[in-house]
This record gives structure tokens, C-alpha cells and sequence, in this order.
């Protein structure tokens, strides 16, 4: 098979495309990214940051220490985070990226102690109470935007953040 | 945020920003509290300033001196033209990271079923 040329210096690395040879090598039909057309819905923030109250999901596969792990087929269930949690209860697993770094510092996959830090210094008004995780290898899309994602939105609207950081990997 | 900018442009995502780093990294380098903080003070700003839905802004941070990393994602054995099957096997049941998680999870479940835990039945959709 011969791939495309290399990408050029700080050129994106296409994954749709990755996904596409590495699956068509593999003998698998084509996998089926999400694509929503047309222009997306657009909700300007109303207030000022250090006003806001700021929710956090992350698809990382975060979960804490003493909750059930995530498992690894088509898994959409999701975990509470009370975002005082510290940050040696965190715990990462998911099966389609190197965790090393995540498991290290689980900021950069869940960037919580920077958002503490931030509301401290009063950038933002604070943290939600809970942030939500979920190991986002999730073959079926369909059961994300049916079942996980409005699960996940109804909690948000309930804990009445005025905007949410999304963390995927 | 986003480390995978074709994927964020498909999803339409109403607003975004991308950080050109492998997958796994995507609010920073492990450590690196000062980069994380200025990543997230970035996407703040952009979460201020962005108006024109779809907007995808790139942040100035890079991986590395060179994009070398990227010749090898998704890519094991692409100096021989070959793919391999690197995908770990889809188990169903739950991965810990510890041994030490598992037991307290388990504990946990036996007490208050894990009530921070939330599982979604296929048939919440039609509520």
C-alpha cells in the first residue's frame, strides 16, 4: 500500500484518513465518522468567565478510584467526578491511545487541577460540582448521540453550568 | 478541545480548539503545569472570542522540534508498507488500572451498587 505523502510540519495528522487505510488493509469496511453538515448550533456565552460556572467531560476513560472500571466493548456508560477529587484517586484506561502520560499526570486528559487552579485565580467563577467521563471507544455513535451524550446534557443543565470544557482523545 | 482536527471538523463541533499533539495529550504535556495552564487559559479565551460557528482555533504549542511523531500514528509498521493489527481486544469486562481499584470497586458495588456509576439502558432511548 503506498500512504500518502508525510504531512508537513504542522500539517494536522489526518485520523479519519489513518483510519480508512488502516481498515481497508485490515480487510474491515470503512468505519463511519460522525459528520454533521451544514452550520453548527451556536449559543454565545452571556456572562463573563470569572462569573461562570464551568462543567468538565472528558472521554479519556477517567474514573476514580473505587468506582468500576470501564470495560472495552462499545462501553457508554458514564462516571461521576466530584471535582474536589484529588488527583492520586484518578485512574485512566481506554484501548485505543498510549496511556503512559495520562496515567502520570491525568491533567492532560483531564485538565481538572488546571481548572481548580483557574477558578483560584479567579479566571473562571468556579467548577461544576461533578465533571463526567466516559471511555469514548465507542464503536456505535448512534448510542452516543441517543443515549449518552442527552444523559450526560440533562445532568449538566441540572447542575446549571453556564458552559462545559469537552475533553475527547 | 481537540488533538484530532479532520475528526472535530466533521463532528461541526460549535466551537474548538486544536492542539497538534499525539493523542493523549489533549490539555497538554504530562508535568507541564505551566503549558497546561496556558492550553486551558487559550481555550477559555477562545471559548470569549470565537463567533463564527465551526470555528476551529489552532493553538501555538508544538510536540516536538519536528513532526516525526506523526510518520508513526496509526502506522506500527509502516517502514515496511504494512499494517498491523495493533487494536487491543474488545473485553467486557472492566479494565483497571490497579488491582488495588478492582477490589475497592468491588466493595464499593456491594455496598451502594456504585452510585456514582451510571449505566444507561438501551432502553432510555425511548423516553
Amino acid at each position: 500500500m503506498v500512504f500518502r505523502k508525510q504531512p508537513m510540519s504542522g500539517e494536522p495528522v489526518d485520523y479519519i484518513q489513518r483510519t480508512r487505510e488502516q481498515y481497508a488493509h485490515l480487510g474491515y469496511p470503512p468505519y463511519q465518522w460522525v459528520n454533521n453538515p451544514g452550520e453548527p448550533p451556536f449559543v454565545p456565552l452571556g456572562k463573563a468567565l470569572r462569573d461562570a460556572r464551568v462543567g468538565l467531560v472528558a472521554s479519556g476513560g477517567i474514573y476514580r478510584h473505587g468506582q468500576v472500571a470501564f470495560h472495552y466493548k462499545d462501553d457508554f456508560s458514564f462516571r461521576l467526578i466530584p471535582t474536589t477529587a484529588k488527583l492520586n484517586e484518578l485512574r485512566v484506561t481506554h484501548f485505543a491511545y498510549d496511556l503512559t502520560d495520562a496515567r502520570a499526570d491525568p491533567n492532560v486528559v483531564f485538565p481538572l487541577e488546571t481548572l481548580r487552579d483557574l477558578a483560584q485565580l479567579s479566571r473562571i467563577g468556579e467548577l461544576s460540582r461533578y465533571a463526567y467521563t466516559f471511555m469514548g471507544g465507542i464503536y456505535s455513535s448512534r448510542k452516543v448521540k441517543e443515549i449518552l451524550a442527552p444523559a450526560i446534557a440533562d445532568r449538566l443543565v441540572k447542575d446549571a453550568v453556564d458552559v462545559v470544557i469537552l475533553v475527547p482523545v | 478541545m481537540s488533538s484530532a482536527y479532520s475528526i472535530t471538523r466533521s463532528v461541526n463541533t460549535p466551537r474548538a480548539v486544536y492542539l497538534d499533539f499525539p493523542l493523549g495529550h489533549t490539555a497538554g504535556r504530562a508535568g507541564d503545569k505551566a503549558l497546561q495552564r496556558k492550553v486551558m487559559i487559550d481555550t477559555l479565551s477562545a471559548l470569549d472570542t470565537i463567533q463564527v460557528p465551526g470555528t476551529i482555533r489552532t493553538l501555538p504549542y508544538r510536540w516536538a522540534d519536528t513532526d516525526e511523531w506523526k510518520d508513526k500514528v496509526m502506522r506500527p509498521n509502516s517502514e515496511k508498507g504494512q499494517h498491523a493489527d495493533d487494536r487491543v481486544e474488545r473485553s467486557p469486562d472492566p479494565q483497571y488500572q490497579l488491582e488495588d481499584d478492582r477490589q475497592a470497586a468491588e466493595l464499593n458495588l456491594a455496598k451502594n451498587g456504585c452510585s456514582d456509576c451510571i449505566w444507561l439502558a438501551e432502553q432510555d432511548m425511548a423516553r
